[in-house]
């Protein structure tokens, strides 16, 4: 009897991946899940961090919705050789700092070296013809099979019937009439399919689980980088940038302020590596000084602590400051009043 | 490649052995990436305690032992950590 044939599925999380992942393991291959975790993940960070989002799921949509499949999902962490894909994007940026075509490409390598590292067969995604502007166009989806060194070995079930046949349907491990031909930004033709598959939750929206593809976050990603005079970047500094209030109200130190309880408790955990500051006549949020801020700069950092804290309305509330290196001193502050903080201090 | 622990090894070795995780300020899915490496050196009967601060750990470590056939034997949260200990299984496939 012959072993089934064997696909790999980049599974993100979203509806596209699964529904692709199911309907190759619907023809009797085996189908296992890879993700791969770059650091700019939507996936619950923020809600698992913050405790008044207690309606989100806490969960890694990837792993609930491989589960859903019923297939494994390998989980590999790929923060540092992303860090290429994100600074030196080949074929640019889109709206943002989205290198979606770079991204595609990196992944479907990732997952070409580990097939053949476990003797697998093909790839599979859940690409669909149209739905993307940078990495599901007619003409970038070759792109992504050729850089990748995938070829013909890269399956997109979605809208296989609307590409040329892979070595997959060639040989007939896989049957291309069982195949789909879904195309354009219409959602429809997979929720009907979801319905089919008795798929009733899933993540939305398809490609939107990316910290890249929103403008608030590159904002602070792309001040990140001008202020550090290059783009590079740490794990922590990419999750701090999901987090808490950012403020620069000088080119030479910014401050990241909590918003909530959540956000002071993870904070919290960086008060050895970041000067800092918290109230002490009130109640109120840590906030950690990044870059190099003199006295004057943080009296100011002070102030502005104060005033996103209980005591804004107060005359003077008193401030701890943690200088990283150096012994802590408390200062006592008029809170800065709201209309004192320009616009164009928060990132 | 790294090769996963297998019941023969087990049968060398006199005990089966309780080793502890720190993946304390780690987000969501590093407590699962940090846990599926260590399973990797460890065998079947062998149990994991992972601690971490991301809440989201008692929905994912238990999702991916169920898919490896590894079993959840204990959960215990308080308000600043959640402990997950596991008891290594066969690598089973998923149901």
């Amino acid at each position: 009897m012959h072993e089934p044939r064997k696909a790999v599925a980049l599974i993100s999380g979203g509806l596209d991946s699964m529904l692709a992942a199911r309907l190759i393991r619907n023809q009797g291959i085996h189908v296992e899940g890879i993700n791969f975790f770059t650091g700019f993940c939507v996936e619950g960070h923020t809600h698992a961090i913050r405790r008044g989002h207690n309606d989100k799921p806490k969960r890694n949509n990837a792993l609930w919705s491989a589960e859903q499949v019923g297939i494994k999902l390998h989980i590999i962490d790929v923060i540092d050789e992303y860090k290429d894909v994100v600074i030196n994007p080949k074929h640019g940026y889109g709206t943002h700092l989205n290198p979606c075509l770079d991204c595609k490409g990196f992944m479907v390598r990732k997952a070409r070296e580990w097939m053949e590292q476990h003797d697998f067969d093909f790839i599979i995604t859940g690409e669909v013809l149209g739905q993307r502007p940078m990495s599901q166009r007619r003409d970038t989806m070759p792109v992504v099979a050729r850089e990748s060194g995938a070829f013909d070995r890269l399956l997109r079930p979605l809208c296989a019937k609307l590409l040329p046949p892979t070595l997959p349907e060639r040989e007939g491990w896989v049957d291309r009439e069982q195949l789909l031909d879904f195309n354009g930004r219409n959602r429809k033709p997979q929720m009907a399919l979801a319905a089919q598959f008795g798929f009733s939750e899933y993540a939305q929206p398809a490609g939107g689980c990316c910290f890249l593809t929103d403008g608030n976050y590159t904002r602070r990603l792309g001040d990140l980088w001008t202020h550090r005079g290059d783009k590079r970047y740490e794990l922590d500094d990419i999750l701090l940038l999901k987090i808490g209030r950012h403020l620069r109200p000088r080119p030479h130190f910014k401050l990241i302020v909590a918003r909530e309880q959540g956000e002071t408790n993870f904070l919290n955990g960086y008060r050895r590596d970041f000067t800092h500051l918290y109230a002490t006549s009130h109640s109120g949020p840590i906030a950690l000084v990044e870059g190099e801020a003199g006295e004057a700069d943080l009296k100011l950092a002070a102030r502005i602590t104060a005033r996103f804290g209980q005591g804004r309305s107060a005359d003077r509330v008193v401030v701890e400051v943690h200088p990283r290196n150096r012994d802590a001193y408390s200062v006592e502050v008029a809170p800065l009043p709201a209309d004192e903080i320009p616009e164009s201090w928060y990132l | 490649m790294r090769g996963r622990a297998t019941a023969d090894d087990q049968t060398e070795r006199a005990s089966v052995s309780h080793y502890e995780l720190d993946a304390r300020r780690l987000l969501c899915p590093l407590p699962v990436i940090r846990t599926q490496n260590r399973v990797r050196d460890m065998v079947p009967g062998d149990t994991l305690e992972v601690i971490c601060t991301d809440p989201g750990a008692l929905y994912d470590i238990p999702a991916w032992c169920r898919m490896y056939g590894h079993e959840v034997i204990d959960t215990r949260q308080t308000p600043d950590e959640v402990r997950i200990t596991l008891r290594i299984g066969t690598d089973t496939e998923p149901a």
